[in-house]
């Protein structure tokens, strides 16, 4: 119990009214040799402590690269990066690496994909799980190892102390995760990213993932932001989804709005996609034609006119803006959204 | 898990019949072995799709490459019609090889990258010497044309200047070309987008149908095996665990394993509150030391110990339902709540 009380007697922010995170117009581009690919290109949102955004795209939707962006792990050489994002009203981009060593970690941190590859294989996970916290808590060797045992039992993790002793090779997956989760939490964040936490597991054991990190994301209060590309795996778990395509958010509503009432052509094309489990075998799926649009030379007009099956001529040529939140909180861009009836035909179980 | 037994075979005519297969992979220079496949019956009929579903470690995969013989099993059958694969070498094993074709689960690394399309999917009629230069070469352009590739621009092309959902129809191209009887397709989509991936299904239900194929479907994700399957097998540790027709199995399943995948699932619907059902916790054991009596036991909410002494048999608990399980769920009856798997 550890980190989070610790950290509120040592914190140095001042707790402010102001939404915890806000992203205004974040744009992140890679010069490539061939060209200039806009993997994030001018996505806005906000997000208040101990709400759950779920982001979901399909691959190569930018969805990975914004939560990188917003937590400044990009790389040094040929980005672009402009916009702003402002947490508890400091402003992030274009800060320096000195400043965001203070917030790694810290005030924000990363549960990645790969629970095997974002361990430091030659490291106990107990020094793996300390090093944050000594590094940002000033506390004692004694007083870490303390804590970390009680954050691995507190991930669900038996025999703690043994645990702590190991190498990840020697731990399933599903432990590598837990202790991954461990490490994220450990000196309580106010918000919590979480990049694809599920898509390397089993089944049962990515349920009992997605349970862990909803446990602790209300224990402790955290903002969260779930990224993936599962539209199950937001649906129970998550207030608000943002549909990301080609680098911008084409819907965000809150989530129970979203699937009731989807708007936007393109959510309706990835949800009617799906196969779903309540549906007789054999049922013919729906298919969006195409592919993916190139991030380098995307179509004119609204990025998903060349796979919509709604699109006029107007839709090649003037991309439509984000509308502005209606009563529900509920933004898209589409000239000719889908009407309200559309959610028997989406076929949302 | 069950278990082993053979209620569940057909008595009738079957394109592939698996008996009491076992498939074992030495562990280094330990002596230990791991059972991958430890003693498998099932039958594939003429036209169906078989789903085989489990968690990464069941055995499935193994189970699929050792009916094509890419891996050897210790002991068992593999009957292909009415020839016996497991003894087959060399040549007479060869022979069987355009009858029986297999897709990958990485389209693009299962397609050699110096190689142009045309050739690729045209190897196997080559090999083979099927018709003559101009019916190979039309051959190559229908089935390409068939699995939706722009065939007369993609001949010339290599498999990079392709997407993965495209490579994936290029392997579907190459498996069909030989008219093969069966096609065993291990993961054909789970390195597919949504969107990619409904085509892809799509696209091999047409093959069935166009070819008169017969398919056994490997996959980890349940609502696509549903999708496609015509029966359904559940396995769990190198071991059976129940084998349905999809809709009766996922409407009921028997087996408490498989009510708990199907419960795990997450779904695509706000109303349901995902933590409120019933499950199983923690996770696959060590296959080098597999529980006693029923594999399944250890995260078992109803084992009791006769599960610990006994190895459950398939039975059949309803019309067409088979399940190896001492105590098999009754129609309607849920998993107890996962207790909080949270100390």
């Amino acid at each position: 119990m550890s980190a989070a009380s610790i950290k509120e007697s040592s914190a140095t922010t001042p707790a402010s009214e102001a939404p915890l995170l806000v992203v205004n117009d974040l744009k992140t581009y890679f010069k490539t040799d061939r060209g200039l690919v806009r993997a994030v290109d001018g996505v806005s949102f906000t997000l208040e402590r101990g709400r759950t955004l779920g982001v979901v795209g399909e691959s190569g939707s930018g969805k990975t690269v914004l939560s990188r962006s917003i937590m400044g792990l990009l790389p040094k050489r040929d980005v672009e990066r402009s916009g702003s994002v402002k947490f508890e009203g400091v402003e992030l981009v274009g800060a320096d690496t000195s400043l965001m060593v203070e917030y790694w970690g810290d005030q924000m941190a990363m549960v990645f994909q790969d629970p095997m590859t974002s361990l430091n294989p030659v490291m106990r996970v107990g020094k793996q799980i300390t090093e944050g916290l000594r590094q940002h808590l000033d506390i004692s060797k004694d007083h870490a190892n303390q804590t970390a045992l009680a954050l691995l039992s507190s991930v669900g993790i038996p025999e703690p102390e043994r645990r702590l002793r190991q190498y990840p090779h020697e731990m399933s997956g599903g432990m590598r995760q837990r202790v991954m989760i461990a490490i994220a939490i450990a000196c309580g964040p106010k918000l919590l990213f979480a990049d694809e936490p599920t898509t390397a597991l089993d089944v049962t054991v990515q349920a009992q993932i997605l349970d862990l990190l909803q446990t602790q994301q209300r224990d402790r209060y955290m903002a969260m932001i779930l990224v993936t590309h599962d539209l199950g795996v937001v649906a129970g778990r998550t207030d608000e989804i943002a549909v990301m395509y080609a680098g911008k958010v084409v819907e965000k509503a809150p989530t129970k709005v979203l699937f009731s009432n989807l708007r936007h052509p393109y959510t309706e094309a990835l949800l009617s996609s799906i196969p779903k489990i309540s549906d007789p075998s054999h049922t013919r799926l729906k298919t969006i034609g195409g592919r993916p649009p190139n991030l380098i030379n995307p179509p004119s007009g609204c990025k998903f006119s060349p796979r919509c099956a709604y699109a006029t001529d107007k839709c090649r040529t003037e991309e439509p803006p984000l509308s502005a939140p209606d009563s529900d909180g509920h933004q898209f861009s589409c000239w000719f959204p889908v009407e309200l009836s559309a959610k028997q035909t989406a076929g949302v179980r | 898990m069950a278990g082993t037994g053979k209620a569940h075979l057909s008595q009738g005519e079957t394109v592939l019949r698996i008996e009491d297969l076992f498939v074992e992979f030495p562990v280094g220079r330990s002596g230990l072995k791991v059972s991958a496949v430890a003693g498998i019956s099932i039958d594939v009929r003429e036209g169906e799709t078989l789903g085989l579903v489990g968690e990464s470690g069941c055995g499935k995969s193994t189970l699929g490459k050792a009916i094509m013989q890419i891996v050897t099993a210790n002991s068992g059958q593999v009957l292909f019609g009415d020839i016996e694969l497991t003894t087959l070498k060399g040549e007479e094993l060869r022979q069987t090889r355009p009858r029986l074709q297999m897709i990958f689960q990485d389209p693009i690394s299962s397609l050699n990258p110096r190689r142009r399309v045309g050739k690729i999917v045209r190897e196997g009629l080559d090999i083979w010497k099927i018709g003559d230069e101009a019916s190979r070469q039309a051959k190559v352009l229908e089935v390409l044309e068939v699995v939706g590739i722009d065939a007369e621009a993609a001949i010339g092309r290599r498999p990079h200047e392709f997407s993965g959902g495209q490579c994936q129809r290029i392997s579907i191209a190459r498996a069909v070309a030989t008219e093969p009887r069966v096609i065993i397709c291990d993961e054909p989509v789970s390195a597919l987008d949504v969107s990619v991936q409904a085509q892809i299904l799509n696209l091999l239900e047409d093959m069935k149908a166009r070819y008169g194929l017969t398919l056994v479907f490997i996959a980890h994700d349940l609502a696509v095996v549903k999708n496609i399957s015509d029966r359904v097998a559940v396995m769990y540790l190198g071991k059976l665990c129940e084998i349905a027709t999809p809709d009766d199995l996922y409407a009921s399943p028997a087996h408490p394993y498989t009510a708990a995948l199907l419960s795990a699932i997450p779904v695509a619907d706000p109303e349901v509150n995902p933590t409120l059902r019933g499950g199983v916790g923690g996770e696959i054991p060590s296959p080098l030391a597999p529980p006693s009596g029923c594999r399944f036991r250890t995260r078992c909410p109803l084992a009791t110990e006769k599960c610990a002494e006994e190895e459950p048999q398939v039975q059949e608990v309803r019309p067409n339902h088979f399940v190896a399980c001492h105590f098999p769920l009754a129609e309607g009856q849920d998993l107890p709540a996962l207790e909080a798997n949270i100390a």
